[in-house]
């Protein structure tokens, strides 16, 4: 297992360094750069002139793409992630409590995403062709349909304006509830039709008709017979869905000033600070091929039959 | 005459599918006493599984029972509410399925499949219900149980899987266990090793046995009474060694002349003509009366009057006008 586990972080290293390529190619092809959006304006053209040249040398932006991406590159294996073009203060400082922040936020939706997606699936499975089977289902074609930017202020709307639960302006753990709850509730859309189906499949196994024949209720039939085989295509989707939460984090965070990375992302590339979204989309991937890392994990505990080690 | 342990009377399981009703099981009488193995026999298709699962109350949609008695140790099942149903489950009649390997949970250690049955039904703690679980996989003839009480179901052969089946359906000890062609899905001589087991096993503990089966010769060996079905109905009850020496219904004829005899020179193998009848139509008549070679002649009571159950001794009933000799006589002036 752990020589398999060696065998994917390895694999997984080329990944990120085709994902920084790509990111590097994009910022290489945009005409203007950090230090021209900088002085902008606030200089005379002489003076500005002066200030670029110095600013580029600096940041090796007179150099071509391809040697900034080795530059870059190396820095990176020593752990160095630069520093801010804007701000000048290292990314680490910049990116680390902001990564923390999202990280928190897409773990509280995946926690909702799973939980409300999971008991509905079931019982829309369990209760297949019924009325609660459509409506859930009817409610989670919205929920896929939505766009999460939407949702989240019809949430801000109901709980904060009409209902008044929560304030608009919320401090502390309290501010997490709406965007997690935005983020979670679109989230349990998917995993619900996923459970749904793959209840539906596993109830009509003949172990479930050995299960009901040993007298077990119909609780134990479901949670504990049914339940850990389904959960196998519930968990595919749930670490394919990290990717997504990543992402609409992005827009959540702005819309809820949840600060995050994605709401730094969004102040990044309108500055054209390449260090910092540089590093966004480096620990967005990293954390992307992990997740997966973890799911290939989860499911040789979830299914016995899934061995990795003759591979 | 003891009190039957299981009596079912006018049975009827239907389904209600799609493309219209299947009268699977349509009109069954049966009973099985104390202690007896009974073979329930027929050809694919006649309702034999469906019957079984019927006492179980496990028809699946679109099937349900319509209409009859299970009379089982003096209860009604029929009008057991859901919980109380399945409290009998597994407890007091338990059922074994054709194919081991897919009927144990995948992702559940054997072990635990067993003893799961001794915490959740008898309060056992963890420990003491593995230890029962082990005892019993040793019981079933395991080879290191303890080692594979810990496996999974695919690690297991289909053979040792049937067998951890029957470990977990006599767990509890039953008064009636249900196989439903348990040696089917298995290799043959893996089949004589698993019967021999079911009856020990069904022997020591006092267990009735029905076993579902289309193959006469599993039913020579272990049964004590033997239950032929056709196109829904019992055609034919006797005790084993009656009903193939003198098999009184021409279906039961018919299955017993297609046995293949080793070595015998026959140029081929003999075959009752035609199909089961499918099972939706409203039938006038015997059912079997198409494929019957005896019946009486094109036009009699056979093709215009289903035959009733008549009774030929202690034990003994077939569904024949035929067995009614008043009835075969007057045929005969006729024909």
């Amino acid at each position: 297992m752990s020589a398999y586990i060696a065998r994917r972080l390895m694999l997984a290293a080329p990944v990120v360094v085709g994902i920084l390529l790509v990111t590097f190619l994009i910022q290489a092809l945009i005409p203007a750069d950090a230090v021209n959006t900088m002085f902008q304006g606030q200089l005379s053209d002489d003076d500005a002139a002066e200030a670029i040249k110095v600013m580029r040398a600096k940041y090796n932006l007179d150099r071509s793409w391809f040697e900034q991406f080795l530059i870059y590159s190396a820095n990176i294996l020593q752990g160095d992630l630069g520093e801010s073009i804007r701000t000048r203060q290292p990314v680490i400082d910049e990116i680390g409590y902001r990564y923390l922040n999202t990280i928190q936020l897409t773990l509280a939706s995946l926690v909702i995403g799973a939980v409300v997606g999971v008991l509905t699936g079931i019982v829309a499975a369990y209760k297949k062709d019924s009325w609660l089977d459509v409506t859930a289902m009817t409610i989670g074609l919205f929920g896929i349909s939505m766009p999460a930017f939407f949702f989240g202020l019809v949430l801000i709307f109901v709980f904060a304006v009409w209902l008044q639960w929560l304030p608009v302006i919320v401090q502390g753990w309290q501010s997490l509830i709406l965007p997690a709850l935005t983020l979670g509730l679109i989230e349990a859309a998917p995993v619900s039709r996923i459970a749904r189906s793959s209840m539906i499949e596993v109830l009509s196994r003949e172990y479930i008709r050995a299960a009901r024949a040993k007298g077990m209720s119909e609780a134990t039939v479901i949670f504990h017979h049914a339940l850990p085989n389904a959960l196998l295509g519930v968990v595919t989707i749930l670490g394919l869905q990290v990717g997504n939460l990543l992402g609409g984090a992005f827009i959540i965070e702005v819309i809820f000033g949840w600060r995050g990375m994605g709401e730094l992302a969004v102040k990044a590339i309108q500055w054209r600070d390449f260090t910092i979204t540089q590093a966004i989309i480096l620990m967005g991937a990293g954390t992307y091929v992990l997740v997966n890392l973890a799911v290939d994990i989860l499911y040789t505990w979830l299914d016995p039959r899934i061995d990795y080690s003759a591979t | 005459m003891t009190e039957p342990l299981l009596s079912i009377e006018g049975l009827k399981t239907h389904f209600f599918g799609y493309d219209g009703l299947v009268r699977a099981v349509d009109g069954v009488d049966l009973e099985v006493n104390p202690g007896e193995v009974l073979g329930l026999v027929g050809e694919s298709g006649c309702g034999k599984t469906v019957t079984a699962l019927s006492v179980m109350r496990l028809v699946d949609a679109p099937g349900r029972i319509v209409g009859g008695t299970i009379r089982f140790d003096r209860r009604d099942l029929l009008s057991l509410s859901a919980s109380e149903m399945a409290q009998v489950r597994g407890a007091e009649i338990a059922m074994i399925f054709q194919q081991p390997k897919v009927s144990l949970n995948p992702v559940m250690r054997v072990g635990r499949q067993i003893a799961e049955q001794f915490i959740r039904r008898r309060g056992m703690d963890e420990a003491a219900a593995w230890k029962e679980a082990i005892g019993l996989l040793a019981a079933v003839g395991i080879p290191a149980p303890e080692a594979k009480a810990r496996a999974y179901p695919h690690e297991l052969s289909g053979g040792q899987a049937q067998r951890v089946m029957i470990a977990i359906a006599l767990s509890l000890k039953p008064k009636l266990l249900i196989a439903d062609e348990p040696t089917t899905a298995l290799d043959v001589t893996v089949q004589a090793q698993v019967l021999a087991l079911l009856r020990e096993r069904c022997k020591a503990l006092g267990t009735s046995l029905i076993l579902v089966t289309h193959d006469l010769g599993v039913v020579a060996q272990v049964a004590d009474r033997v239950a032929v079905m056709y196109a829904g109905q019992v055609v034919e009850q006797a005790p084993v060694e009656r009903l193939f020496e003198a098999p009184e219904h021409p279906y039961t004829r018919g299955l017993l002349g297609s046995i293949p005899v080793l070595g015998a020179l026959k140029p081929r193998l003999v075959e009752i003509p035609g199909n089961v009848p499918t099972l939706d139509g409203v039938s006038v008549g015997c059912r079997f009366a198409a494929r019957c070679g005896e019946r009486l002649r094109v036009g009699s009571r056979c093709e215009t009057e289903a035959p009733p159950v008549i009774a030929r001794g202690p034990g003994l009933q077939v569904r024949c006008w035929l067995a009614d000799p008043a009835a075969a006589d007057k045929e005969r002036a006729l024909a």
